[in-house]
């Protein structure tokens, strides 16, 4: 079952078009929605709300029409926004609380979903002080409470990681991760970075200027995405390692595009990364890095490596 | 308080072993549009008394309302103590002359009210729940109403009990006390709609409180100047109608015209046709700013 699908979804303001017959089916599970800012993520949330009208084409968010059932779907559907939305002199207890109510929750039941949904995203001892003194990670988990408070079958997440530092980001991607395996919410959730949903997503759908670019599951995805960025040291006489390298990579049969003393290094099986470090182990020049390499979508849909995949697909 | 409660509960956890006890769906009762407006109006009603909030958001209302309830008070005490046999003060004159307590508590409120959410960009939490744009208009304007009408009925009922504790006949009495509820109510509703549709224009709390203050105080000294001065100069018509532009002497006109009763500002609507208008102005002014502010939120809820 889809919990989410459009069809030919479109969506013309006077001035730009942020959808163009967008068709997308989004399964049970955690699925990503990438695209660069301005890619019509947030119009696609607006519409899937039922608060903004699609100029053309038809959603159905868990089999509702968001045309003729939004109320319907906004019962069932948690939102979290990308912006800032807290009041800084309220407690995280006392907001979340009154957005349970706001969900319709009777007040004993807003009181125990509230503690507990605090408890589940990792709030503590610090949920009873006013949060103008948190830190972002806790201001992005009180979001997500309140998106989770009122039990919903699907959490709409937008940009959760947006102004996380790297720790932060991965606990919350392990956090949108257990939202489904542990609680069986159904995830949609936006970002900018590929390789942070590639991790955490069953499912991602690549949007840029409103267009769908690609969706498919993300084992797909990463088996055609695998890019290494490889950086080698000089040899022992202090000659250049970068060109033996390239050299070497492209004998043993990958894809290497060359950028200035990094390599880029395409790897579609699960044995090329064994390959790589062999490969330079038997030229003896020292490895500095070889790491995996986080895409911006315009990387991947111009490099000429997934050009090909995608023709062979 | 609730998070007082929570915070016991959650004291032994601290100390002991914390245990998961894993996601737990809900499958409890869930209230629709209606229970949710109505969660909300509660909610904006104990706001505005400062209840529910922390103490130092108690102490304004509070105070305000205690002053709003003293002279009423000492006014019951001297009566009883003189064994008045009238009213000293009518019931629609009261709130007529405590008026700076009133204005400054839609001031200090009515941005606490509304711009809060808008400040915080707290809205899109609401509107992506059941509720819609005009939900949450209808209950932030019934709460605001209804805490100004608590506000301003509260001296009114003070006086009525020293009427009939002051042994005042029960029948007149009673006539006029529930008269000047529906009066109050008026008010009430007068100055929400003014005080509201100011404060959701800004998302700043302190230009709300102002602009607040400036448009009663300021349009209430400039009418009953200019009330003065023509009334002076023996145009006691033109007197009559400055009264339509400013919220305190308009409320005054209608209530005038409405109960028959003694104008409490320098001059009354003129004539009949006058209080027709002053009548209609008063209820199209409430019906105006509410449209308003359905319009402003509607904005606001699509952008």
């Amino acid at each position: 079952m889809s919990v989410i699908a459009t069809e030919e979804l479109t969506k013309r303001y006077p001035r730009v078009t942020a959808l163009e017959r967008l068709s997308v089916d989004v399964p049970v599970g955690v699925t990503g929605l990438v695209g660069a800012n301005g890619a019509g993520k947030s119009t696609l949330i607006k519409i899937l709300l039922g608060l903004s009208p699609a100029t053309e084409g038809k959603a159905r968010v868990l089999g509702l029409d968001v045309a003729t059932e939004g109320a319907t779907i906004r019962e069932r559907v948690g939102y979290m926004p990308e912006h800032d939305c807290l009041p800084p002199d309220v407690s995280a207890t006392e907001f979340v609380m009154h957005m349970a109510r706001m969900s319709g929750l009777p007040a004993t039941a807003a009181r125990e979903r509230t503690a507990d949904t605090l408890r589940h995203v990792g709030l503590y001892e610090e949920r009873y002080r006013p949060m103008g003194g948190y830190s972002t990670g806790m201001k992005q988990r009180v979001k997500l409470a309140q998106a989770l408070v009122h039990d919903p079958q699907l959490v709409l997440l937008d940009e959760p990681t947006n102004g996380l530092d790297p720790v932060g980001r991965d606990e919350m991607l392990d956090l949108i991760r257990r939202i489904y395996t542990e609680f069986g919410i159904s995830v949609f959730v936006t970002s900018h970075l590929l390789g942070e949903l590639e991790r955490t997503c069953d499912h991602v759908v690549v949007v840029d200027g409103g267009k769908l670019l690609r969706a498919q599951a993300t084992k797909d995805f990463t088996r055609t995405m695998g890019v290494f960025t490889v950086e080698v040291d000089t040899h022992e006489d202090g000659a250049d390692g970068t060109d033996d390298a390239y050299t070497a990579l492209v004998g043993a049969g990958l894809q290497v595009e060359r950028d200035g003393r990094l390599l880029h290094v395409g790897v579609d099986t699960e044995t090329g990364y064994d390959t790589i470090r062999d490969t330079i182990d038997a030229l003896g020049v020292g490895l500095v890095r070889l790491q995996q390499r986080r895409h911006r979508i315009a990387e991947v849909f111009q490099s000429p490596q997934t050009e090909k995949e995608t023709a062979d697909a | 308080m609730p998070s007082s409660e929570a915070a016991h509960q959650a004291a032994p956890r601290g100390t002991g072993v914390i245990h998961d006890i894993g996601y737990r769906h809900y499958d409890g009762q869930r209230g629709g549009r209606r229970q949710i407006l109505r969660a909300l109006y509660v909610h904006s009603l104990r706001g505005v008394f400062g209840l529910g909030r922390a103490a130092k958001s108690k102490i304004m209302p509070m105070s305000l309302a205690a002053f709003m309830v003293l002279p009423a008070a000492i006014i019951v005490a001297v009566m009883i103590f003189m064994g008045a046999d009238e009213l000293l003060v009518p019931y629609t004159s009261y709130a007529i002359i405590v008026q700076a307590v009133p204005a400054i508590f839609l001031a200090a409120q009515a941005p606490q009210t509304v711009s809060r959410d808008l400040r915080f960009h707290s809205l899109p939490l609401y509107f992506s729940r059941p509720l819609t744009d005009r939900d949450y208009v209808a209950a932030k304007f019934a709460g605001m109403t209804s805490a100004l009408f608590i506000l301003l009925a509260s001296p009114v009922v003070i006086l009525y009990a020293g009427a009939l504790l002051a042994k005042l006949d029960f029948l007149d009495q009673t006539g006029d006390f529930l008269l000047a509820l529906v009066a109050v109510l008026l008010l009430a509703a007068l100055l929400t709609g003014v005080g509201l549709l100011i404060a959701s224009l800004t998302p700043r709390r302190g230009l709300g409180v102002a602009a607040i203050i400036t448009l009663l105080a300021g349009s209430y000294t400039v009418v009953t100047a200019v009330q003065g001065i023509t009334y002076e100069l023996g145009n006691e018509k033109l007197a009559g109608w400055a009264g339509l532009f400013s919220p305190m002497t308009l409320f005054d006109g209608a209530q005038v015209a409405l109960f028959g009763i003694e104008p409490n500002t320098p001059a009354g609507p003129p004539g009949t046709v006058a209080e027709v208008v002053f009548v209609v102005v008063l209820l199209a002014v409430i019906a105006g700013t509410y449209a308003l502010l359905s319009l402003r939120y509607k904005k606001v809820s699509h952008s």
